[in-house]
């Protein structure tokens, strides 16, 4: 029997971990990434000379499970064609067996690491509104996502958003004909870091911080679009405090929101409050009391923007009052001065 | 039991039966096979292990080694493995730290004839595979018994690999393969270009022939790894230690 080195050892590892491209139009540049599946591979398109994202299979899976779900990841990709969603250009399987599919490659940063890079509350509130746009394309197409979390969002040089991962996607129900197909049915396995569990109906999928109570119980047949709602209201709270909200601040920020002190802008951590009450309310545990839609969630988020009041923070007459002075506060300044003006002349006048 | 040394010879065929699953067999000759494979895969990590981490002498080593396995094959032994508990791997080291820690009792038996040698096993070859090993020696024993498991593993699917090359009469990939990825000097590693013109090839064709010899080389160390655990998780999980790649 031949003696093996270690060095040899290592470089049979490697050059059986390598996916097998011969035979494809991909030529393989550097890993980029590993999920609970398989690797995420730079590669060369040779025929379109472009760069791109392979995802590949670790095994040829005989029971042709982890196969199929990589499938239908791709199939759903495929379906959610909006610029907030990684595109899908080709599957296969390669000489070796493994399964893959390849995608845009997103030159960009994960949300969780960029986060620094964004100064401003008004950029990051942009950026959770992108967020929000491709998740409510996907509701609307029948698809939730499950999984939602800054590691699973890039953002490219331009500040586009983009929502990546769908492996725990579960489709609700049909997208088109011809295209994917079952009602509930469970998509893909986890192929993130930090998934909590990984089986068929019924099973605990998600991340810790950004899964919703119902989610973390495990009913995966029970979940609607409200859980992929609790975690948006998570990402909301990362994008402005830099931290996932944990089990006790989530319960913080519910009682926070609901002790609702009048006349007070922020709240105890610095929060605006409309903002934190839209977080509350995305966060509750009662997935009844979230926002039905992504969309009530993201008109939510324009209406504080624009300096409008939100749904989430209903208004006494002090606060409503400080929001339209903050909001107008240039011309409530001039008619204030040009009134104190005016007195003064009168006054003058008089004497 | 022929073939000791590494020798799979088509016992198994390629939709491999898990070698825990048939050493519970009925069939005694099923159940035979199974324990031969796992001392086929298992002796010279045992053995290693022993003289490396134990720091025991040839002898006692050669003989702890013969004593161990002849417990593995004579007694049902494996009857306290549960693989919802360990892998198989760490089992079998907890045994073997078990049986050298009680040496002076095993000592005993072994003059009683129990350590008779009942493998043929060559001793020769692994000590002189010890030598390089001494050096690079890990402190960490889990890390020394998984490396040396690692190394019979692919030891005897490249075996099997030349054996299937031949069949195929692809022996000249094998060739190849070896010339290049089983070289252990980096400087004797000769360049595709320089590969090609040694084995009167085109560039392309190394390239072609070592991608079929090292999905071939896959394919068959999967199925190894598949024999040697005990379902299908814990051969994903084994699968994904052996060939996971982490991001660069």
């Amino acid at each position: 029997m031949k003696w093996l080195s270690n060095e040899v050892l290592q470089r049979l590892r490697a050059a059986a971990a390598r996916p097998d491209v011969s035979g494809t139009r991909y030529r393989l540049l550097e890993g980029l990434g590993r999920g609970g599946m398989g690797v995420v591979w730079l590669a060369e398109d040779s025929q379109l000379g472009r760069r791109v994202a392979l995802k590949v299979l670790d095994l040829t899976e005989e029971s042709s499970e982890l196969e199929a779900r990589l499938l239908r990841e791709a199939r759903i990709l495929a379906q959610l064609e909006h610029p907030g969603i990684v595109p899908v250009h080709d599957v296969g399987i390669l000489s070796d067996g493994r399964v893959f599919y390849a995608m845009k490659y997103v030159q960009g940063r994960r949300l969780d690491q960029y986060l620094t890079k964004i100064p401003g509350l008004f950029d990051r509130l942009r950026i959770f509104h992108r967020i929000c746009e491709a998740v409510a394309f996907a509701h609307a197409r029948g698809v939730l996502h499950r999984d939602l979390k800054p590691e699973n969002i890039m953002v490219g040089a331009f500040g586009e958003a983009l929502v990546m991962d769908w492996g725990v996607a579960k489709v609700l129900r049909e997208i088109d004909a011809g295209g994917t197909r079952a009602e509930d049915e469970d998509a893909v396995s986890p192929d993130a870091p930090g998934v909590a569990a990984r089986t068929g109906h019924g099973a605990v999928l998600g991340t810790p911080g950004y899964m919703a109570p119902e989610q973390a119980r495990g009913g995966a047949n029970q979940l609607d679009e409200r859980a992929d709602i609790y975690a948006l209201g998570a990402i909301l709270w990362f994008l402005i405090t830099g931290s996932a909200p944990s089990e006790s601040l989530t319960a913080d920020i519910r009682r926070d929101a609901a002790s609702r002190p009048a006349g007070l802008a922020r709240g105890r951590n610095g929060i605006p409050r409309p903002l934190a009450a839209i977080c509350a309310k995305a966060l509750a545990r009662d997935p009844a009391e979230r926002y039905r839609r992504t969309e009530d969630l993201m008109a939510d988020v324009a209406r504080y923007l624009d300096g409008q009041p939100v749904t989430a923070y209903p208004e006494n007459l002090l606060v409503r009052i400080r929001r339209l002075y903050l909001k107008h506060r240039t011309a409530v300044l001039l008619i204030l001065t040009y009134l104190i003006v005016r007195v003064v002349l009168i006054f003058f006048h008089r004497q | 039991m022929s073939d000791w040394n590494g020798g799979t010879d088509g016992r198994f065929p390629s939709t491999r039966l898990s070698v825990i699953v048939a050493a519970r067999s009925e069939d005694t000759g099923v159940r035979q096979q199974a324990l031969d494979r796992i001392a086929a895969v298992y002796w010279k990590p045992v053995y290693k292990y022993i003289r490396l981490h134990w720091l025991k002498s040839k002898e006692d080593a050669q003989d702890l080694t013969q004593e161990f396995f002849a417990r593995v094959i004579e007694k049902d032994f494996l009857a306290g493995y549960d693989p919802e508990r360990a892998r198989l791997r760490t089992f079998l080291r907890t045994c073997v730290d078990a049986l050298v820690a009680n040496e002076a009792r095993a000592a005993r038996r072994l003059k009683r004839g129990g350590g008779a040698a009942v493998l043929p096993l060559d001793f020769q070859l692994a000590e002189h595979e010890l030598s390089p090993l001494a050096q690079s020696a890990s402190g960490n024993p889990d890390e020394l018994f998984e490396r040396e498991w690692v190394r019979s593993l692919f030891s005897l699917a490249v075996e099997e690999l030349q054996r299937a090359c031949e069949k195929r009469g692809k022996l000249s990939h094998f060739r190849l393969f070896e010339r290049y990825d089983l070289e252990d000097s980096e400087e004797r590693r000769l360049s595709y270009r320089d590969l090609a013109l040694e084995f009167g090839l085109e560039v392309t064709d190394v390239t072609n022939y070592l991608a079929y010899v090292r999905r071939e080389f896959r394919r068959i160390a999967l199925d190894l790894l598949r024999e040697m655990t005990a379902n299908e998780e814990e051969f994903r999980r084994e699968a994904r230690a052996l060939f996971g790649v982490e991001a660069e």
